[in-house]
């Protein structure tokens, strides 16, 4: 205790090397940490890019390549399921809820997905986050649309401003779908996940922009206007892929083989999570890259409470001296100095994480929409066992300038010559 | 653990001192003190009066020959001991550079208490009491109140300093002072003030002092006097 008081003391002495040495600290916990935060999220965002959901249903592919291209507009389905087998589905007395998605149009650069209001209620991303509007409201005339918030973003589009589809996903001659022009009836909020990049009608939309097309090209002499259209039947004859609820999370597996053996066409049914894994293990190398700098970080934050500390010896040779002759042995010595650099980097720590909490709570929102990134304050669990490597790296670090100590103060005797 | 009251309370034996990388041996003839007397060891700069004192304090462990202090031998102790044996009967004033100043002179002052509950109980055992016999010294050793508890330790000039240390190595009464040219900062007038007090507050205790100085002038203070010659072989009694 008599020590702990001399080393506050004497630290309150030196404040602005201290605040230099405790700010490398908490700039090296914060750096660390903040990577680990990052990373963690960064993980569990992707993997809950839907959460909530317990299938996802498509044409037989792989997994991964249901995933990419049903949720992440990555690649283009290469089957679509009827919408018989679609409604086969639906009547299973397991499933709870489904929500249709078509896919195959865009706008300038944006995939459109067609589906019900049930998307609404049912897509949900992160811990159980719902989707919800910025402003207006879901589609409920035939050409409404409502839009991502990335697409308001870059496309300055708002709610009442009408867009046109194009035909296809891209390339320079795209089709346009100029005859039945939309208009935006709601703007989600920012999600961090493909919905923000993707613009929302209803099946009908879809069926209605194609009633005179087939096999991707506009049939001469069969145009129908936009309000024809709206006379047509405009029942699907297809879609790409379908979101399933299930009543209890129990038959998951059952439903999930009963669909793989669909004997009508060729189906997948995967559980999301599962194979949002296999999709994080493809990428997942970045991770280790992460880690590897923030240990490099650490590393160098040490090193700088190392050069303080040694440099600080110097001066406090005499003082040594001085505690030695009214009777502190080296040993007491030696464990002064590690205490003093396990007080800063204590006391570096508390920075660290105090500045981690405040720069994620300002830049929470920022986050979210620019990297769709949910960090909040809580630690992660991961960060004991770092918080703890950085205290023993600290008290590690000061056994150099104590043992130092220990050896000038048995060589200088009680004399310090300078 | 301290011999019979008959013992002196310093004898040294045909000790013998090399520094590491250094071929000079230091050699000191046999040197005995009573409890309570006062001895001069004077010797121009680099005759090895420092390292004599780093000596008697057991911080520096001789090549050859044993210091005994109050019957004691230094080298029959672990390090440990001679730690705690140098907290409980010994007082050291260096030559300058004694406070730690991140602490009030009054805090330097029962630092040298720290570290011996035996010196604690004798200043008083209460944090108040020993309080008050650090304030008490610090005002014998001609520092008055208004000074120590008003200034910083690092705005003390040097001879306020010295008086700060000198209460510092007093506190609790050690059986010996060792004082390592306490007075070499200061100016005539003051030194000899200082000196008086200090060898004053000694007495009140019964404290043996072995005082090192290259200013012989300071000899008539003593009861004895040894002089370290230039070439640090041999040391002759005066
Ligand atoms: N820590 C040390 N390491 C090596 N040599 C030392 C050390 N301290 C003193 N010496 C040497 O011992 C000799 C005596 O020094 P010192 O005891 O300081 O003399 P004085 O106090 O009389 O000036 C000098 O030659 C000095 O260089
Ligand atoms: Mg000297």
């Amino acid at each position: 205790m008599r020590l702990f008081s001399l080393t506050l003391k004497s630290l309150r002495q030196r404040k602005a090397g201290v605040a230099l040495t405790v700010f490398t600290i908490a700039l090296s916990v914060f750096l660390l940490l903040g990577v680990e935060r990052v990373r963690i999220e960064a993980r569990q965002g992707f993997a809950s890019t839907v959460s909530g959901t317990d299938l996802l249903v498509g044409a037989r592919s792989g997994p991964v390549t249901l995933l990419l291209y049903s949720i992440f507009h990555i690649g283009e389905a290469t089957n679509n399921i009827t919408w018989k087998s679609y409604q086969d589905i639906r009547a299973m007395p397991e499933v709870a809820w489904t929500v249709p998605l078509s896919l195959g149009d865009s706008h300038r650069g944006f995939r459109v997905t067609g589906t019900s209001t049930a998307f609404f209620d049912h897509y949900h991303y992160g811990r159980g986050n719902a989707l919800a509007f910025a402003s207006g409201k879901p589609f409920s005339d035939l050409y409404d649309a409502v839009i991502g918030s990335e697409v308001a973003r870059q496309l300055h589009y708002k709610v009442g401003d009408s867009l046109v589809l194009s035909h296809g996903l891209g390339g320079p001659h795209l089709a346009s779908h100029a005859d039945k022009p939309f208009r935006v009836s709601g703007v989600m909020s920012p999600t961090g996940t493909p919905v923000d990049a993707t613009i929302a009608v209803s099946l009908e939309a879809i069926e209605a922009i194609h009633v005179d097309w087939h096999s991707g090209i506009r049939l001469p002499g069969m145009e129908a206007s936009a309000e024809q259209a709206r006379h047509m039947d405009l029942t699907p004859k297809a879609i790409t892929a379908t979101l399933v609820g299930l009543r209890s999370r129990l038959s998951a597996f059952a439903v999930q083989r009963a669909i793989n053996e669909y004997p009508e066409e060729p189906l997948l049914a995967v559980l999301p999570g599962v194979a949002l894994g296999e999709l994080w293990h493809l990428v997942g190398t970045a991770e280790n890259a992460l880690r590897v700098v923030s240990g490099m970080v650490l590393l160098v934050g040490m090193s700088g409470m190392l050069t303080a500390l040694l440099g600080m010896l110097g001066e406090r040779r005499r003082e040594m001296a001085v505690l030695r002759a009214v009777g502190a042995s080296t040993r007491t010595v030696f464990a002064l100095l590690v205490m003093e650099s396990t007080l800063l980097t204590i006391g570096g720590m508390l920075a660290g994480v105090a500045l981690l909490d405040a720069a994620t709570a300002l830049a929470h929102d920022y986050l979210i929409s620019t990297a769709g990134l949910v960090i909040d304050g809580t630690p992660a669990p991961g960060e004991w066992p770092l918080l703890l490597l950085v205290l023993a790296l600290g008290s590690l670090a000061g056994c150099i300038p104590g043992w130092v100590a220990y050896r000038r103060s048995l060589a200088d005797g009680l004399q310090v010559r300078l | 653990m301290i011999g019979p009251a008959s013992s002196p309370l310093v004898s040294t034996r045909s000790l013998r001192h090399t520094w590491p990388g250094s071929s000079a041996a230091l050699v000191l003839g046999d040197l005995e003190l009573a409890p309570g007397e006062r001895l001069f060891l004077g010797g121009p700069s680099g005759s090895g009066k420092s390292t004599v004192l780093g000596l008697l304090s057991g911080v520096l462990a001789p090549t050859d020959g044993d210091v005994r202090i109050l019957g004691m031998s230094f080298a029959s102790m672990a390090a440990r001991a001679r730690d705690r044996f140098r907290a409980n009967h010994l007082g050291y004033i260096f030559q300058q550079f004694n406070l730690l100043p991140f602490l009030t002179p009054v805090e330097n002052v029962l630092l040298g208490c720290a570290w011996s509950a035996e010196r604690s109980r004798r200043a008083g055992a209460t944090r108040s009491l020993m309080t008050s016999e650090a304030t008490r010294l610090l005002g014998a050793l001609g520092l008055g109140q208004r000074t120590w508890s008003h200034a910083r330790t690092g705005e003390l000039s040097v001879g306020q300093q010295q008086r700060v240390a000198a209460a510092r190595a007093l506190i609790g009464g050690p059986e010996l002072l060792l004082a390592d040219e306490p007075t070499s900062a200061l100016d005539a007038a003051s030194r000899d003030a200082f000196l008086t007090l200090l060898l004053d507050e000694c007495a009140r205790h019964g404290t043996g002092v072995v005082f090192v100085s290259h200013d012989l002038a300071l000899a008539r203070h003593f009861d004895r006097g040894v002089t370290l010659d230039g070439d640090p072989r041999d040391s002759r009694e005066s």
